[in-house]
């Protein structure tokens, strides 16, 4: 039994887009959706009401640095992450690995599992799968994430496929470990690399298992645009029409309307929010950089537009002159850029549920790029793939 | 329309009443005693229009600092409506002081000529025409005028004291002209300066030369800081008060900690600053005292549950002799760094403080976030200290209302022990 429920509401008759509606223990959740990031209990600067008031209905917590600070115990104690942070909605965490692999200089992937040096205490850590999930456990996510052997995208030869078979075993793990599946959801990630074969192995393995979503991992790591693509197309190809697929570490809007459109319903980025805080706000053609001299007397607001409560009340010349003086400027960009993020996703839906995707993608990358010459060839192609030839 | 004072209630020399007609429209009002919104540039610190909303009994006069304003004059001037519409406070009544009371200011930088200010960027010289032309620029309700405060950072002499007031005076007289040329500071409130450091004679001659002038209130400057003892201080202000018009507010910079407030509202002073739960929140600290003065047996319980026991708050706070500009932990509040609110679920401050963070948060979240340097452990902080100290000003006006500010001052003063 899963703690989840998926309804395609709508499909795109000319590429993979779909909007779905997916039912989780703290509500609905309209797909495709963005997921922002509240990496250690909280989202940077914003309070659980103003999160919910942007209309976000699922949100990320990482499982590394609550593992670490403040510990499962405790978040255990206070309610699980939900009731630590006050967050009512559906939250997401992530298996621990990745921050493990990206962060900690000093890790050595065992088959047990990941041993790392603790930052904090220097004490040597082994995160097993079964570890991870106690965590998740603990933390009482809607959607836990399987441990995973996380292997730079840039890295080729036989790491990755070595790599590919420990995650699976590790899936079976995870789901061994697992004690709430009637209250969490546990996803397994497809790996592989850039490999095609590798990719199709995973996928074969991985979607025999009873597990109520997907996420397509391994990806997004700095490799060629025209393999990325190439490899998310590949698993939409071979996943499940009736669960959730959540590609990890994607949120420039170019790249959510691209693989929106080869079939993706869940996406997670920290660029949005971090961006803002280095005062980048996002507009529909691409962002505007709040802390440049040039809009110290631009009196209009970020977007004209937008319904954002920074867009509502503040100018652009405001949050120049902010920057210098207060973290405040960072909160309200951090605002503007999640309300960005949930608009593009909501606008999406209402074109895939209108039968006007293609559409939507089309004036999209008009006024993302202006004209067709500076659209990207890796967009073209991925679109031109799955039946939408930009004009 | 300008600004009326009305006072319902005057007890000794404390003062119970409303400021009305404030503003650009001039419907606003203010009771006093009471404090202004302290804002970094007209936005209060860490905070965001829908976070400062949810904080009760906000203010109705913010506070923008004039260093963090004067790198916005060409903005200004071609903006055209005000710093209040820009910075997206067209309704809040905007006072622009001359200095930020959480920078400090280093002593010896003024002359005849021009007051230093000092900003993020570090010193700027301020001359009259140079001070009135960005006023006109940003065209505040009220703003400070430009005055020769430099009298706070240790012994000062007969010599300085009488400099500090002829400058200032001087600085007014030409100010008070040049408004007069400014069409768009006709609707704009002047606070005139009291100087005069810790000599009495120089003290008086500026309150009494200050007052003949038409500024629309007073504030009492050079009263910041550790260097003048307490008693002089309270001696100094007692006179200086005497001597002002009753039908014009006063203001004090640099003194927020509760029991100093209410040791100057019986010396006479309306208007307060709110930088001091700023700097509470800056040290990841949280406002708990009691401000309470009704018999509440129930609500006592609950606040002797909620509290480090006063053994353990004795450990923790520094003792202070003199009104100072607090820097260090006062006896008014816990800070939430301390290991011991790690595991502690209950609310910042127990007995039913009814601000966002005591409503959805623990001391534990907070703790948590202070840890971790999350932005969201300011905001939080910010919104509960807020709320506290504007509820404790609340509470004041109360007791003045009920006669009963002997026994708001006894339950202050007890928790400074």
């Amino acid at each position: 039994m899963a703690a989840l429920a998926l309804r395609v509401v709508a499909e795109c008759g000319q590429s993979r887009a779909r909007a779905c509606e997916l039912r989780l223990p703290h509500g609905r959740v309209e797909c495709p959706v963005f997921m922002p990031v509240g990496t250690q209990g909280a989202l940077k600067g914003l309070t659980a009401a103003q999160l919910d008031a942007l209309g976000c209905r699922l949100c990320l917590g990482n499982t590394y640095h609550l593992g670490m600070r403040p510990g499962p115990e405790l978040v255990r104690a206070a309610g699980g992450l939900h009731g630590f942070m006050r967050w009512p909605r559906n939250l997401l965490t992530d298996s621990g690995g990745f921050q493990m692999v990206s962060l900690v200089e000093l890790s050595e992937v065992r088959e047990e599992g990941v041993l790392f040096r603790s930052p904090y205490d220097g004490k040597e850590i082994l995160l097993t799968p079964e570890k991870s999930i106690e965590i998740q456990n603990a933390l009482g996510s809607d959607i836990m994430m399987q441990l995973d052997d996380v292997v730079s995208s840039t890295v080729s030869g036989p790491r990755v496929e070595d790599a590919m078979f420990r995650s699976i075993r590790w899936l079976d793990r995870c789901i061994a470990a697992h004690s709430t599946p009637g209250q969490q959801n546990l996803f397994a990630i497809i790996q592989g690399g850039l490999d095609p074969a590798l990719r199709t192995k995973c996928l074969e393995e991985m979607t025999k298992r009873e597990v109520p979503g997907f996420a397509i991992g391994g990806l997004s790591g700095g490799e060629a645009k025209d393999h990325f693509w190439r490899m998310v197309a590949l698993s939409t190809s071979r996943l499940p029409k009736d669960k959730p697929r959540y590609l990890m570490g994607v949120g420039y809007a170019t790249d959510l309307v691209v693989c929106v459109a080869l079939g993706c319903d869940m996406f997670d980025c920290v660029f949005p929010t971090r961006t803002a805080r280095f005062g980048s706000a996002l507009v529909s053609s691409g962002s505007l950089q709040l802390k440049h001299k040039k809009y110290a007397k631009d009196f209009k607001p970020i977007d004209e537009t937008c319904g954002c409560p920074t867009c509502r009340r503040y100018s652009r010349a405001f949050l120049h002159a902010l920057f210098h003086n207060d973290t405040a400027a960072m909160h309200h960009v951090t605002v503007h850029n999640i309300a960005y993020q949930l608009n593009l996703m909501r606008l999406m839906r209402e074109s895939i549920m209108e039968q006007r995707f293609p559409e939507f993608v089309q004036d999209f990358m008009k006024t993302m790029y202006g004209n067709k010459g500076s659209y990207p060839l890796w967009a073209k192609e991925a679109l031109a793939s799955v039946g939408i030839t930009l004009e | 329309m300008k600004m009326k004072l009305s006072l319902s209630k005057v007890v000794g020399s404390c003062r119970l009443g409303t400021l009305t007609n404030l503003g650009k429209k001039g419907i606003q009002c203010m009771d006093i005693p009471g404090c202004l919104l302290y804002t970094k540039m007209g936005s209060a610190p860490h905070l965001t229009h829908d976070t400062l909303k949810t904080v009760k009994d906000v203010p109705v006069v913010a506070q923008l600092p004039l260093p963090a304003l004067v790198e916005l004059q060409e903005v200004m001037e071609e903006y055209k409506e005000g710093i209040g519409k820009f910075v997206g406070m067209p309704d809040s009544v905007v006072y622009c002081s001359l200095h930020d009371p959480a920078i400090f200011s280093p002593p010896g930088y003024n002359n005849k000529k021009a007051v230093s200010i000092w900003g993020s960027g570090g010193r700027m010289e301020m001359t009259p025409s140079k001070f009135m032309t960005i006023q006109q620029a940003l065209q505040p309700d009220w703003f400070q005028c430009l005055a020769d405060g430099d009298t706070i950072a240790g012994e000062v002499s007969k010599k300085r004291a009488k400099k500090s007031v002829d400058r200032s005076l001087s600085f007014l007289d030409e100010c008070l002209q040049l408004q007069e040329q400014f069409p768009e500071l006709q609707e704009s409130v002047m606070i005139g300066v009291i100087e005069g450091g810790n000599v009495l004679e120089e003290r008086l001659r500026s309150a009494k030369e200050t007052a003949k002038r038409p500024v629309g209130g007073f504030l009492l400057d050079g009263f910041q800081g550790t260097a003048m003892a307490k008693d002089t201080k309270l001696e100094l202000l007692s006179s200086v008060v005497a001597e002002l018009p009753e039908d014009k507010p006063r203001l004090i910079h640099g003194i927020g900690r509760p029991d100093e407030v209410l040791e100057l509202i019986e010396r006479g002073v309306d208007v307060f600053e709110s930088c001091f739960p700023y700097q509470v929140t800056e040290r990841g600290c949280a406002l708990s005292f009691s401000y309470s003065y009704h018999p509440d047996p129930d609500r006592d319980v609950l606040q002797e549950n909620g509290k480090p026991t006063m053994e353990e708050s004795k450990d923790e706070k520094t003792k202070t002799e003199t009104l100072s500009g607090v820097q260090e932990m006062t006896a008014f509040e816990i800070c939430l760094k301390e290991k011991r609110y790690q595991d502690d679920f209950g609310p910042l401050v127990s007995g039913g403080c009814s601000c966002y963070c005591c409503q959805n948060h623990s001391r534990a979240y907070v703790h948590h976030l202070l840890m971790t340097n999350e932005l969201l452990a300011g905001v939080l902080l910010m919104m509960h200290n807020f709320q506290h100290y504007f509820a404790f000003f609340c509470s004041v006006r109360d007791a003045l209302k009920e006669d009963s500010l002997d026994k708001l001052k006894a339950i202050i003063f007890r928790q400074t022990d």
